[in-house]
Protein backbone atom coordinates (compact mmCIF):
# COMPACT_ATOMS: atom_id res chain seq x y z
CA UNK A 1 0.00 0.00 0.00
CA UNK A 2 1.02 3.20 -0.74
CA UNK A 3 0.73 5.49 2.31
CA UNK A 4 1.12 9.01 0.57
CA UNK A 5 -0.03 9.01 -2.90
CA UNK A 6 -0.14 12.62 -4.01
CA UNK A 7 3.40 12.95 -2.92
CA UNK A 8 5.50 9.49 -3.04
CA UNK A 9 4.12 9.29 -6.79
CA UNK A 10 4.30 12.69 -7.94
CA UNK A 11 5.73 13.16 -11.10
CA UNK A 12 9.40 14.14 -10.99
CA UNK A 13 9.25 17.68 -12.40
CA UNK A 14 6.79 18.44 -9.31
CA UNK A 15 8.72 16.25 -6.78
CA UNK A 16 11.84 18.93 -8.25
CA UNK A 17 10.03 22.21 -8.18
CA UNK A 18 8.96 21.41 -4.63
CA UNK A 19 12.90 20.40 -3.56
CA UNK A 20 14.00 23.86 -4.64
CA UNK A 21 11.83 25.63 -2.85
CA UNK A 22 12.02 23.60 0.11
CA UNK A 23 15.90 23.80 -0.16
CA UNK A 24 15.90 27.72 -0.95
CA UNK A 25 14.40 28.01 2.66
CA UNK A 26 16.10 26.04 4.71
CA UNK A 27 19.18 27.37 3.53
CA UNK A 28 17.53 30.79 4.23
CA UNK A 29 16.76 29.74 7.53
CA UNK A 30 19.71 28.00 8.65
CA UNK A 31 21.73 31.41 7.47
CA UNK A 32 19.59 33.56 9.82
CA UNK A 33 19.14 31.01 13.01
CA UNK A 34 22.43 28.64 13.12
CA UNK A 35 25.79 30.40 13.52
CA UNK A 36 27.80 27.62 12.53
CA UNK A 37 26.27 27.60 8.87
CA UNK A 38 26.06 31.17 8.52
CA UNK A 39 29.81 31.53 9.22
CA UNK A 40 30.44 28.18 7.20
CA UNK A 41 28.26 29.17 4.34
CA UNK A 42 30.11 32.88 4.30
CA UNK A 43 33.09 31.44 4.46
CA UNK A 44 32.51 29.15 1.11
CA UNK A 45 31.44 32.86 -0.42
CA UNK A 46 27.97 31.80 -0.68
CA UNK A 47 25.07 34.22 0.25
CA UNK A 48 21.47 32.50 0.86
CA UNK A 49 20.10 34.13 -2.02
CA UNK A 50 22.93 32.67 -4.33
CA UNK A 51 21.01 28.95 -3.93
CA UNK A 52 18.11 29.14 -6.80
CA UNK A 53 18.03 25.96 -8.02
CA UNK A 54 19.08 22.12 -7.27
CA UNK A 55 22.09 22.64 -9.12
CA UNK A 56 23.21 25.21 -6.91
CA UNK A 57 23.49 22.52 -3.80
CA UNK A 58 27.00 21.20 -4.59
CA UNK A 59 28.01 25.00 -3.61
CA UNK A 60 27.16 24.34 -0.46
CA UNK A 61 29.97 23.49 2.35
CA UNK A 62 29.90 19.78 3.72
CA UNK A 63 28.77 18.87 7.39
CA UNK A 64 30.40 16.10 9.06
CA UNK A 65 30.04 14.26 12.40
CA UNK A 66 32.93 16.02 13.27
CA UNK A 67 30.69 19.54 12.64
CA UNK A 68 28.02 17.89 15.17
CA UNK A 69 30.53 17.30 17.97
CA UNK A 70 32.04 20.81 18.06
CA UNK A 71 28.51 22.03 18.28
CA UNK A 72 27.51 19.31 21.47
CA UNK A 73 25.33 19.51 22.63
CA UNK A 74 22.28 21.96 21.26
CA UNK A 75 24.89 24.26 19.21
CA UNK A 76 22.79 22.98 15.76
CA UNK A 77 19.53 23.65 16.27
CA UNK A 78 17.92 26.04 14.59
CA UNK A 79 14.72 26.71 16.78
CA UNK A 80 14.86 27.87 20.50
CA UNK A 81 14.65 25.01 23.29
CA UNK A 82 10.65 26.12 23.90
CA UNK A 83 9.65 24.71 20.28
CA UNK A 84 11.64 21.18 20.73
CA UNK A 85 9.42 18.60 22.06
CA UNK A 86 11.59 16.15 21.60
CA UNK A 87 15.64 15.07 22.27
CA UNK A 88 17.67 12.20 21.01
CA UNK A 89 20.62 11.08 20.74
CA UNK A 90 23.36 8.48 19.03
CA UNK A 91 26.54 6.92 20.19
CA UNK A 92 29.22 9.25 19.63
CA UNK A 93 32.75 8.46 19.97
CA UNK A 94 34.80 9.45 22.55
CA UNK A 95 31.67 9.41 24.98
CA UNK A 96 30.22 12.60 23.15
CA UNK A 97 27.36 11.48 21.21
CA UNK A 98 25.26 13.33 18.65
CA UNK A 99 22.03 15.43 19.77
CA UNK A 100 19.23 16.04 17.72
CA UNK A 101 16.31 17.87 18.13
CA UNK A 102 12.53 17.60 16.98
CA UNK A 103 9.71 20.66 16.76
CA UNK A 104 6.19 19.23 17.11
CA UNK A 105 5.58 19.40 13.45
CA UNK A 106 9.46 17.09 13.27
CA UNK A 107 7.52 14.94 15.08
CA UNK A 108 4.74 14.63 12.98
CA UNK A 109 6.64 14.57 9.69
CA UNK A 110 8.96 11.62 11.53
CA UNK A 111 5.72 9.56 12.11
CA UNK A 112 4.14 10.60 8.61
CA UNK A 113 7.40 9.23 6.87
CA UNK A 114 7.54 6.33 9.23
CA UNK A 115 4.07 5.50 8.41
CA UNK A 116 4.83 5.56 4.66
CA UNK A 117 7.97 3.14 5.17
CA UNK A 118 5.61 0.92 7.14
CA UNK A 119 2.95 0.84 4.82
CA UNK A 120 5.79 0.39 2.19
CA UNK A 121 7.15 -2.57 4.42
CA UNK A 122 3.37 -4.39 3.78
CA UNK A 123 1.48 -3.12 6.88
CA UNK A 124 -1.50 -1.24 6.97
CA UNK A 125 -4.53 -0.43 9.50
CA UNK A 126 -5.74 -3.37 11.77
CA UNK A 127 -1.99 -5.05 11.33
CA UNK A 128 -0.28 -5.90 14.88
CA UNK A 129 3.85 -4.48 15.08
CA UNK A 130 5.45 -6.14 16.98
CA UNK A 131 8.61 -3.83 17.75
CA UNK A 132 11.75 -4.98 18.56
CA UNK A 133 13.56 -2.00 18.67
CA UNK A 134 15.15 -0.42 21.24
CA UNK A 135 13.38 2.63 23.00
CA UNK A 136 15.22 5.51 24.56
CA UNK A 137 17.99 7.88 23.36
CA UNK A 138 18.44 5.49 20.11
CA UNK A 139 15.63 6.91 17.50
CA UNK A 140 14.66 3.09 16.17
CA UNK A 141 12.19 2.48 18.86
CA UNK A 142 9.95 5.42 19.26
CA UNK A 143 10.65 5.98 15.94
CA UNK A 144 8.57 3.07 14.55
CA UNK A 145 6.36 3.60 17.46
CA UNK A 146 4.83 6.76 16.04
CA UNK A 147 4.62 5.40 12.53
CA UNK A 148 3.02 3.26 13.52
CA UNK A 149 0.35 4.81 15.74
CA UNK A 150 -0.12 7.17 12.81
CA UNK A 151 -0.68 4.16 10.40
CA UNK A 152 -3.58 3.26 12.80
CA UNK A 153 -1.57 0.01 13.04
CA UNK A 154 -1.53 -2.15 16.67
CA UNK A 155 2.13 -1.44 18.11
CA UNK A 156 3.67 -3.83 21.30
CA UNK A 157 6.31 -1.58 22.20
CA UNK A 158 8.51 -4.55 23.22
CA UNK A 159 12.05 -2.84 22.27
CA UNK A 160 15.13 -4.58 22.81
CA UNK A 161 15.91 -7.75 25.15
CA UNK A 162 14.46 -10.71 27.33
CA UNK A 163 13.86 -12.41 24.10
CA UNK A 164 11.99 -15.49 25.75
CA UNK A 165 9.42 -12.98 27.10
CA UNK A 166 9.05 -11.77 23.59
CA UNK A 167 8.36 -15.46 21.90
CA UNK A 168 5.53 -15.80 24.26
CA UNK A 169 4.26 -12.54 23.17
CA UNK A 170 4.51 -13.71 19.61
CA UNK A 171 2.77 -16.49 20.40
CA UNK A 172 0.10 -15.40 22.34
CA UNK A 173 -0.80 -11.96 21.25
CA UNK A 174 -0.19 -13.02 17.65
CA UNK A 175 1.31 -9.66 15.66
CA UNK A 176 1.96 -9.86 12.19
CA UNK A 177 4.83 -7.42 11.44
CA UNK A 178 7.92 -7.65 12.86
CA UNK A 179 10.26 -4.72 12.95
CA UNK A 180 13.87 -5.14 14.76
CA UNK A 181 17.45 -5.21 13.88
CA UNK A 182 18.46 -8.32 11.20
CA UNK A 183 20.80 -9.56 13.43
CA UNK A 184 18.36 -9.73 16.95
CA UNK A 185 15.76 -11.05 14.28
CA UNK A 186 17.93 -14.04 13.79
CA UNK A 187 18.60 -14.28 17.59
CA UNK A 188 14.64 -14.10 18.20
CA UNK A 189 14.29 -17.00 15.52
CA UNK A 190 16.82 -19.07 17.42
CA UNK A 191 15.51 -18.67 21.07
CA UNK A 192 11.74 -19.67 19.02
CA UNK A 193 13.21 -22.70 18.11
CA UNK A 194 14.97 -23.87 21.01
CA UNK A 195 11.44 -22.98 22.67
CA UNK A 196 9.49 -25.72 20.30
CA UNK A 197 7.90 -22.29 18.57
CA UNK A 198 7.70 -22.86 15.26
CA UNK A 199 7.55 -19.45 12.64
CA UNK A 200 4.81 -20.72 10.90
CA UNK A 201 2.31 -20.98 13.25
CA UNK A 202 2.56 -17.40 14.10
CA UNK A 203 1.13 -14.67 12.49
CA UNK A 204 3.82 -12.66 10.73
CA UNK A 205 3.27 -11.54 7.19
CA UNK A 206 6.20 -9.21 6.39
CA UNK A 207 9.38 -8.06 9.04
CA UNK A 208 10.81 -4.44 8.64
CA UNK A 209 14.92 -4.33 9.55
CA UNK A 210 17.35 -1.72 9.41
CA UNK A 211 19.80 -0.16 11.43
CA UNK A 212 23.08 -2.31 10.54
CA UNK A 213 24.47 -3.45 7.60
CA UNK A 214 22.69 -6.81 6.48
CA UNK A 215 22.84 -8.81 2.95
CA UNK A 216 21.14 -10.54 0.60
CA UNK A 217 21.99 -13.68 2.13
CA UNK A 218 20.77 -12.59 5.62
CA UNK A 219 17.21 -11.36 3.85
CA UNK A 220 17.23 -14.90 2.41
CA UNK A 221 17.67 -16.64 6.31
CA UNK A 222 15.35 -14.31 7.90
CA UNK A 223 12.75 -14.62 5.02
CA UNK A 224 13.11 -18.52 4.91
CA UNK A 225 13.24 -19.09 8.99
CA UNK A 226 10.10 -16.82 9.85
CA UNK A 227 8.18 -16.94 7.05
CA UNK A 228 7.89 -13.16 6.15
CA UNK A 229 8.33 -10.86 3.30
CA UNK A 230 11.42 -8.88 4.88
CA UNK A 231 12.38 -5.18 3.80
CA UNK A 232 15.34 -2.78 4.45
CA UNK A 233 14.92 0.67 6.16
CA UNK A 234 17.28 3.30 6.27
CA UNK A 235 17.83 6.08 8.40
CA UNK A 236 20.20 7.95 11.04
CA UNK A 237 19.08 10.67 13.83
CA UNK A 238 21.92 13.11 11.91
CA UNK A 239 19.37 13.12 9.22
CA UNK A 240 15.93 12.00 11.59
CA UNK A 241 16.05 8.64 12.40
CA UNK A 242 14.67 5.65 10.50
CA UNK A 243 12.32 6.15 7.94
CA UNK A 244 14.40 8.12 5.70
CA UNK A 245 14.42 5.80 2.81
CA UNK A 246 12.34 2.36 2.45
CA UNK A 247 12.39 -0.86 0.21
CA UNK A 248 8.57 -1.12 -1.17
CA UNK A 249 7.76 -4.94 -0.89
CA UNK A 250 6.82 -5.70 -4.24
CA UNK A 251 10.20 -5.15 -5.98
CA UNK A 252 12.60 -5.42 -2.98
CA UNK A 253 15.15 -4.05 -5.09
CA UNK A 254 16.45 -0.91 -2.87
CA UNK A 255 15.22 1.93 -0.60
CA UNK A 256 13.37 4.71 -1.85
CA UNK A 257 14.67 7.92 -0.24
CA UNK A 258 11.80 10.36 0.47
CA UNK A 259 12.79 13.38 -1.75
CA UNK A 260 10.01 15.41 -0.78
CA UNK A 261 11.94 15.74 2.48
CA UNK A 262 15.67 14.82 1.76
CA UNK A 263 17.64 15.28 -0.77
CA UNK A 264 20.42 12.64 -1.32
CA UNK A 265 23.49 13.09 -3.24
CA UNK A 266 26.71 10.05 -3.79
CA UNK A 267 30.23 12.26 -3.92
CA UNK A 268 33.64 11.23 -4.28
CA UNK A 269 35.11 10.60 -0.62
CA UNK A 270 37.83 11.61 -1.45
CA UNK A 271 37.38 14.95 -3.68
CA UNK A 272 33.93 15.88 -2.69
CA UNK A 273 32.82 15.85 -6.33
CA UNK A 274 29.23 15.06 -6.78
CA UNK A 275 28.95 11.52 -8.75
CA UNK A 276 26.14 10.85 -11.45
CA UNK A 277 23.16 8.09 -10.86
CA UNK A 278 24.19 5.19 -10.94
CA UNK A 279 27.99 5.32 -9.29
CA UNK A 280 29.33 4.38 -6.09
CA UNK A 281 30.18 6.66 -3.50
CA UNK A 282 29.90 8.20 -0.14
CA UNK A 283 25.82 9.05 0.48
CA UNK A 284 25.30 12.66 1.26
CA UNK A 285 21.92 14.03 2.79
CA UNK A 286 20.32 17.49 3.44
CA UNK A 287 17.12 17.81 5.32
CA UNK A 288 14.83 20.03 3.57
CA UNK A 289 11.61 20.41 6.22
CA UNK A 290 13.03 20.12 9.54
CA UNK A 291 12.66 22.68 12.04
CA UNK A 292 14.44 21.78 14.64
CA UNK A 293 17.76 19.95 13.28
CA UNK A 294 17.79 20.97 9.68
CA UNK A 295 21.00 19.69 8.33
CA UNK A 296 22.94 20.52 4.95
CA UNK A 297 24.95 17.80 2.37
CA UNK A 298 25.72 15.76 6.14
CA UNK A 299 28.56 13.24 5.26
CA UNK A 300 27.10 9.60 6.53
CA UNK A 301 30.26 7.91 5.36
CA UNK A 302 27.66 5.16 4.26
CA UNK A 303 28.63 3.62 0.94
CA UNK A 304 26.09 2.89 -1.56
CA UNK A 305 24.82 4.50 -5.15
CA UNK A 306 21.67 6.05 -6.69
CA UNK A 307 19.11 3.88 -8.95
CA UNK A 308 16.36 6.37 -10.71
CA UNK A 309 14.94 3.96 -12.71
CA UNK A 310 11.21 3.98 -12.70
CA UNK A 311 9.99 0.65 -9.75
CA UNK A 312 7.01 -1.82 -10.12
CA UNK A 313 5.39 -0.03 -6.81
CA UNK A 314 4.41 3.14 -8.74
CA UNK A 315 6.62 5.66 -6.39
CA UNK A 316 8.87 7.78 -7.95
CA UNK A 317 11.51 8.47 -5.29
CA UNK A 318 14.85 7.87 -6.57
CA UNK A 319 16.70 4.31 -4.73
CA UNK A 320 19.43 3.87 -3.23
CA UNK A 321 21.11 0.48 -3.32
CA UNK A 322 22.56 -1.89 -0.10
CA UNK A 323 24.57 0.13 1.92
CA UNK A 324 27.94 -1.93 1.37
CA UNK A 325 30.64 -0.36 3.28
CA UNK A 326 31.87 2.65 5.30
CA UNK A 327 34.17 5.61 4.15
CA UNK A 328 35.74 5.86 7.56
CA UNK A 329 36.42 2.97 10.61
CA UNK A 330 33.23 2.80 11.95
CA UNK A 331 31.73 -0.40 13.02
CA UNK A 332 28.32 -0.71 14.06
CA UNK A 333 27.90 -3.59 16.59
CA UNK A 334 24.41 -4.90 17.28
CA UNK A 335 23.09 -1.43 16.68
CA UNK A 336 25.37 0.29 18.14
CA UNK A 337 28.51 2.45 16.80
CA UNK A 338 31.62 2.21 17.48
CA UNK A 339 34.95 3.59 16.27
CA UNK A 340 38.54 1.84 17.49
CA UNK A 341 39.40 5.45 18.58
CA UNK A 342 36.63 5.68 21.05
CA UNK A 343 38.35 2.22 21.94
CA UNK A 344 41.60 4.00 22.23
CA UNK A 345 40.39 6.65 24.26
CA UNK A 346 39.01 3.93 27.09
CA UNK A 347 42.79 2.32 27.14
CA UNK A 348 44.36 5.64 27.26
CA UNK A 349 42.61 6.55 30.14
CA UNK A 350 43.55 3.99 31.88
CA UNK A 351 46.81 3.92 33.54
CA UNK A 352 49.93 1.97 32.30
CA UNK A 353 48.01 0.32 29.38
CA UNK A 354 49.38 1.02 25.40
CA UNK A 355 47.75 1.90 23.15
CA UNK A 356 47.91 -1.13 20.99
CA UNK A 357 44.56 -2.74 20.18
CA UNK A 358 43.08 -4.37 17.75
CA UNK A 359 38.87 -4.84 17.17
CA UNK A 360 37.95 -8.03 15.84
CA UNK A 361 34.18 -8.90 15.23
CA UNK A 362 32.21 -12.02 14.83
CA UNK A 363 28.67 -13.28 14.00
CA UNK A 364 28.04 -16.41 16.67
CA UNK A 365 24.84 -17.59 16.24
CA UNK A 366 23.76 -14.40 14.74
CA UNK A 367 24.88 -11.87 17.37
CA UNK A 368 27.68 -9.82 16.80
CA UNK A 369 30.76 -10.55 19.51
CA UNK A 370 33.53 -7.48 19.46
CA UNK A 371 36.55 -9.16 21.26
CA UNK A 372 39.23 -6.18 21.88
CA UNK A 373 42.98 -7.35 22.03
CA UNK A 374 45.56 -5.44 23.62
CA UNK A 375 48.93 -5.66 24.04
CA UNK A 376 50.11 -6.24 27.79
CA UNK A 377 53.58 -3.70 27.99
CA UNK A 378 55.28 -3.42 31.39
CA UNK A 379 52.70 -0.76 32.45
CA UNK A 380 50.18 -3.72 33.20
CA UNK A 381 51.67 -6.91 33.61
CA UNK A 382 52.04 -8.47 36.74
CA UNK A 383 53.20 -11.72 37.81
CA UNK A 384 49.84 -12.46 39.42
CA UNK A 385 47.10 -13.94 36.89
CA UNK A 386 44.68 -12.05 38.98
CA UNK A 387 45.67 -8.91 38.10
CA UNK A 388 45.94 -9.41 34.93
CA UNK A 389 42.32 -10.92 34.90
CA UNK A 390 41.08 -7.83 36.65
CA UNK A 391 42.50 -5.26 34.34
CA UNK A 392 40.81 -7.36 31.41
CA UNK A 393 37.80 -7.43 33.42
CA UNK A 394 38.14 -3.10 34.33
CA UNK A 395 38.76 -2.62 30.73
CA UNK A 396 35.57 -4.08 29.43
CA UNK A 397 33.64 -2.38 32.15
CA UNK A 398 35.15 0.86 31.18
CA UNK A 399 34.12 -0.17 27.34
CA UNK A 400 30.83 -0.60 28.31
CA UNK A 401 30.37 2.21 30.74
CA UNK A 402 31.40 4.44 27.58
CA UNK A 403 30.09 2.81 24.57
CA UNK A 404 27.52 0.94 25.88
CA UNK A 405 28.58 -2.24 23.90
CA UNK A 406 29.97 -5.60 25.95
CA UNK A 407 33.39 -6.50 24.49
CA UNK A 408 35.51 -9.33 25.77
CA UNK A 409 39.32 -8.28 26.03
CA UNK A 410 42.10 -10.22 25.51
CA UNK A 411 45.39 -9.61 26.34
CA UNK A 412 48.16 -10.70 24.12
CA UNK A 413 51.83 -10.03 23.82
CA UNK A 414 53.40 -7.18 22.43
CA UNK A 415 53.61 -6.72 18.77
CA UNK A 416 51.13 -9.58 18.55
CA UNK A 417 48.81 -7.58 16.51
CA UNK A 418 49.73 -7.40 13.08
CA UNK A 419 51.09 -4.49 11.58
CA UNK A 420 50.96 -3.71 8.03
CA UNK A 421 53.40 -1.19 6.43
CA UNK A 422 54.24 -0.03 10.27
CA UNK A 423 50.48 0.99 10.51
CA UNK A 424 48.33 -1.48 13.17
CA UNK A 425 45.33 -3.04 11.70
CA UNK A 426 42.83 -2.17 14.63
CA UNK A 427 39.80 -3.57 12.48
CA UNK A 428 39.05 -7.19 11.42
CA UNK A 429 35.61 -7.42 10.83
CA UNK A 430 34.95 -11.77 10.53
CA UNK A 431 31.16 -11.17 9.98
CA UNK A 432 29.94 -12.36 6.78
CA UNK A 433 27.32 -9.92 5.43
CA UNK B 1 67.29 -11.88 52.57
CA UNK B 2 65.09 -12.13 49.09
CA UNK B 3 65.64 -13.20 45.65
CA UNK B 4 65.13 -11.84 42.19
CA UNK B 5 62.48 -13.16 40.08
CA UNK B 6 61.60 -12.68 36.58
CA UNK B 7 58.15 -13.03 34.99
CA UNK B 8 57.03 -13.22 31.11
CA UNK B 9 53.74 -12.87 29.38
CA UNK B 10 52.76 -15.21 27.35
CA UNK B 11 49.91 -15.94 24.95
CA UNK B 12 48.38 -19.11 25.30
CA UNK B 13 49.72 -20.92 21.99
CA UNK B 14 51.70 -23.78 20.94
CA UNK B 15 55.19 -23.12 21.27
CA UNK B 16 55.54 -20.28 23.17
CA UNK B 17 57.00 -21.43 26.19
CA UNK B 18 59.59 -23.56 24.35
CA UNK B 19 60.48 -20.04 22.64
CA UNK B 20 61.30 -18.67 26.20
CA UNK B 21 63.37 -21.88 27.14
CA UNK B 22 65.10 -21.89 23.61
CA UNK B 23 66.18 -17.86 23.57
CA UNK B 24 67.68 -18.74 27.68
CA UNK B 25 69.47 -21.90 26.30
CA UNK B 26 71.26 -20.10 23.46
CA UNK B 27 71.90 -17.64 25.71
CA UNK B 28 73.58 -20.10 28.64
CA UNK B 29 71.07 -18.62 31.28
CA UNK B 30 70.28 -21.85 33.81
CA UNK B 31 67.17 -21.85 34.94
CA UNK B 32 66.85 -22.92 38.72
CA UNK B 33 63.19 -23.04 39.32
CA UNK B 34 60.15 -22.58 37.06
CA UNK B 35 55.89 -21.98 37.69
CA UNK B 36 53.78 -20.93 35.11
CA UNK B 37 49.73 -19.90 36.04
CA UNK B 38 47.87 -20.02 32.79
CA UNK B 39 44.10 -19.02 31.98
CA UNK B 40 42.75 -20.22 28.82
CA UNK B 41 43.79 -17.09 27.08
CA UNK B 42 47.50 -16.08 28.40
CA UNK B 43 49.46 -17.25 31.15
CA UNK B 44 52.67 -16.05 33.35
CA UNK B 45 55.71 -17.81 33.73
CA UNK B 46 57.78 -17.41 36.45
CA UNK B 47 61.51 -18.35 36.32
CA UNK B 48 64.40 -17.97 39.32
CA UNK B 49 67.91 -17.91 36.69
CA UNK B 50 71.19 -17.70 37.59
CA UNK B 51 71.87 -14.61 35.82
CA UNK B 52 68.32 -12.40 36.31
CA UNK B 53 70.17 -9.35 34.59
CA UNK B 54 71.38 -11.05 31.10
CA UNK B 55 67.59 -13.05 31.46
CA UNK B 56 65.61 -10.00 31.64
CA UNK B 57 67.48 -8.03 29.21
CA UNK B 58 67.69 -11.46 26.12
CA UNK B 59 63.72 -11.68 26.49
CA UNK B 60 63.19 -7.66 26.33
CA UNK B 61 65.27 -7.79 23.25
CA UNK B 62 63.17 -10.44 21.77
CA UNK B 63 60.37 -8.51 22.41
CA UNK B 64 58.72 -10.25 25.60
CA UNK B 65 56.62 -8.47 28.01
CA UNK B 66 58.89 -9.17 31.49
CA UNK B 67 58.70 -7.85 34.76
CA UNK B 68 60.82 -8.67 37.87
CA UNK B 69 60.03 -9.34 41.17
CA UNK B 70 61.42 -9.34 44.75
CA UNK B 71 60.56 -13.04 46.05
CA UNK B 72 61.86 -15.00 49.52
CA UNK B 73 63.18 -18.48 49.10
CA UNK B 74 62.53 -20.01 52.24
CA UNK B 75 63.95 -23.42 54.07
CA UNK B 76 61.26 -26.22 54.81
CA UNK B 77 62.09 -28.84 57.10
CA UNK B 78 61.41 -32.33 55.07
CA UNK B 79 58.89 -34.00 57.25
CA UNK B 80 55.21 -34.22 57.54
CA UNK B 81 53.85 -30.41 59.16
CA UNK B 82 57.15 -28.56 57.76
CA UNK B 83 55.29 -26.21 55.27
CA UNK B 84 52.11 -26.46 57.60
CA UNK B 85 54.41 -24.76 60.26
CA UNK B 86 55.38 -22.08 58.20
CA UNK B 87 52.27 -21.16 56.28
CA UNK B 88 50.60 -20.93 60.18
CA UNK B 89 52.99 -18.38 61.28
CA UNK B 90 52.25 -16.55 58.06
CA UNK B 91 48.81 -16.92 58.63
CA UNK B 92 48.51 -15.97 62.50
CA UNK B 93 50.53 -12.19 61.22
CA UNK B 94 47.78 -12.01 58.13
CA UNK B 95 50.60 -12.16 55.75
CA UNK B 96 49.30 -13.48 52.46
CA UNK B 97 51.07 -15.66 50.25
CA UNK B 98 49.99 -14.89 46.71
CA UNK B 99 51.73 -17.46 44.91
CA UNK B 100 54.53 -20.13 45.92
CA UNK B 101 56.27 -23.01 44.34
CA UNK B 102 59.02 -25.47 44.44
CA UNK B 103 63.05 -25.29 43.83
CA UNK B 104 64.44 -27.88 42.60
CA UNK B 105 67.53 -28.21 44.50
CA UNK B 106 67.51 -29.35 48.11
CA UNK B 107 69.99 -26.73 50.91
CA UNK B 108 71.55 -29.52 53.15
CA UNK B 109 68.61 -31.77 54.57
CA UNK B 110 65.57 -28.79 53.83
CA UNK B 111 63.56 -28.15 50.54
CA UNK B 112 63.46 -25.04 49.31
CA UNK B 113 60.05 -23.10 48.66
CA UNK B 114 60.13 -19.63 46.61
CA UNK B 115 57.29 -17.43 48.25
CA UNK B 116 55.80 -14.42 46.69
CA UNK B 117 54.07 -12.27 49.38
CA UNK B 118 52.54 -9.12 49.15
CA UNK B 119 54.41 -7.71 52.31
CA UNK B 120 58.08 -9.18 51.37
CA UNK B 121 59.95 -7.30 54.19
CA UNK B 122 57.93 -8.33 56.82
CA UNK B 123 57.65 -11.93 56.16
CA UNK B 124 61.08 -12.03 56.02
CA UNK B 125 61.22 -10.38 59.31
CA UNK B 126 58.81 -12.15 60.83
CA UNK B 127 60.62 -15.55 59.31
CA UNK B 128 63.81 -14.63 60.74
CA UNK B 129 62.48 -13.95 64.49
CA UNK B 130 60.82 -17.31 63.92
CA UNK B 131 64.28 -18.93 63.13
CA UNK B 132 63.50 -19.68 59.73
CA UNK B 133 66.32 -19.39 56.62
CA UNK B 134 65.59 -17.47 53.98
CA UNK B 135 68.22 -17.88 51.51
CA UNK B 136 70.04 -15.18 49.66
CA UNK B 137 70.24 -14.85 45.50
CA UNK B 138 74.11 -15.66 45.44
CA UNK B 139 73.76 -18.76 47.68
CA UNK B 140 70.60 -20.16 46.00
CA UNK B 141 71.68 -19.78 41.93
CA UNK B 142 74.58 -21.92 43.13
CA UNK B 143 73.05 -24.90 44.89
Amino acid sequence: MIYDIEFETMPREALEAIQARRLQATIERVCATVPFYQKKIAEAGLKPTDIKSLNDLKRLPFTTKQDLRDNYPFGMFATPMENVVRIHASSGTTGQPTVVGYTARDVQTWSMLMARSLAAGGATRGDMIHNAYGYGLFTGGLGVHYGAERLGASVIPVSGGNTKRQIVIMKDFGPTILTATPSYTLHLAEVAAEMGVSFENLNFKFGIFGAEPWSENMRHEIEKKLNIVAVDIYGLSEVMGPGVAIECHEAQQGLHIFEDHFIPEIINPETGETLPYGETGELVFTSITKEAFPIIRYRTRDITSLNPEPCVCGRTHVRMNRVTGRSDDMLIIRGVNVFPSQIESVLMEMSGVEPHYQLVVDRVDNLDKLTVRVEVGEGIFSDEVKQLQDMERNIEKNIKDLLGVSAKVKLVEPKAIERSEGKAIRVIDNRKI
Amino acid sequence: MHVEQISVFLENTAGRLAEVTSILSENSINIRALSLADTSDFGVLRLIVDDIEKAETTLKNHGFTVGKNRVAAVEVEDRPGGLNDILQLLFEAGINVEYMYAFVRNSGDNAVMIFRFDQIDDALKLLEEKGVRAIGGSTLYTL
